[in-house]
């Protein structure tokens, strides 16, 4: 990161606080598993061993959502479960993110039906929407590394947003 | 189901006013709502005919006039292999029949499910709810009126 070589000159160097939280908020992400269907399996492939969520610092799933940052949405929210998802989006601790992982989350996919909400952005503030039925690991990581790119930026949470 | 056990089954059952037919081979009983306790305990009960079990029970919404739902069941007898159908037409405007709960435990979630789809009611069921939409619902998604995306403000979302 270059730290070492500007602390090996003077022994010091400045920056402003929001720059050190926001630094350190980016690399530790943790996530809150909100694992509805298969997409979920996909999350699941994402925190083990091949894909491995930890390089980007958020191996740690949480199932508290008191001790989670982001929340991945994943999988087919229908209205019974929207309760339950905003309930415990309600319970995490500012600032906090989601990410709608899939075409179901994002706008109901291939379940156009009464009983399945067309897209949770309809009652929670959505970060970034991640296309594919399931999406590949890949695809939630690129996902991930763009709230990072976001936070790195200052740019506020969709949850300040509104 | 061979011919001898179906002459069987027609001789134990002929004091109700049903019909038999055959779906792909095998037998249906069609009959209404009023017999259908006894019809179904000597299907269960009698040794030599012996449907212990209730693999299904589905509604169905023909959308006619008269006798617009029928209720399916599906039984299957352990011990000799075979499985018959039991179709009961209901009354258009309000389609009740008695609950199969008595003689089959399992029909429990399954009249259940028929309810909240359908809307039928079964008589002297013990928790008749509804299993899938909230409890508050009112409107019974799969009858043949009823618009694909649902009626639109019968289902809350959370506040944003």
């Amino acid at each position: 990161m270059g730290l070492e070589n500007k602390l090996n000159k003077d022994g010091f160097f400045t920056s402003k606080i929001d720059a050190l939280i926001q630094w350190s908020r980016t690399n530790s992400l943790w996530p809150m598993p909100m694992g509805i269907s298969c997409c979920a399996i996909e999350m699941m492939a994402a925190a083990a061993a091949r894909f491995d969520i930890a390089r980007f610092g958020s191996e740690v799933f949480r199932f508290s959502p008191r001790q989670s940052d982001i929340m991945i949405v994943a999988g087919t929210v229908t209205y019974k479960m929207s309760k339950v998802v905003r309930k415990i989006y309600d319970q995490m601790p500012d600032p906090k993110w989601v990410i709608a992982m899939g075409a179901c989350t994002s706008s109901g996919g291939m379940y156009r039906t009464y009983s399945v909400v067309q897209g949770i952005d309809q009652f929670l503030p959505v970060d970034l929407y991640v296309a594919g039925c399931p999406p590949r690991p890949e695809n939630l990581l690129n996902a991930l590394i763009k709230i990072q790119e976001k936070i790195k930026k200052g740019e506020k949470a969709a949850s300040k947003k509104i | 189901m061979n011919q001898k056990r179906l002459e069987l089954i027609k001789s134990r059952l002929t004091d109700f006013e049903i019909e038999f037919s055959d779906i792909n081979g095998t037998p249906a009983i069609i009959t209404n709502p009023e017999n259908i306790i006894i019809i179904c305990s000597i299907l269960k009960s009698e040794p030599d005919i012996s449907f212990e079990m209730l693999l299904d029970v589905m509604g169905v919404d023909n959308f006619k006039k008269e006798n617009r739902f029928e209720v399916v069941c599906s039984l299957y007898s352990l011990e000799f292999r075979d499985r018959i159908f039991i179709k009961i037409s209901l009354d258009t405007k309000n389609p009740e029949m008695p609950s199969l709960t008595a003689i089959w435990k399992g029909a429990n979630w399954f009249e259940r499910e028929t309810y909240d789809m359908l809307g039928i009611k079964f008589k002297g069921h013990p928790d008749l709810r509804r299993i899938y939409m909230p409890e508050e619902y009112e409107h019974y998604p799969l009858r043949k009126d009823f618009p694909l995306l649902g009626i639109p403000e019968s289902l809350q979302l959370p506040k944003k």
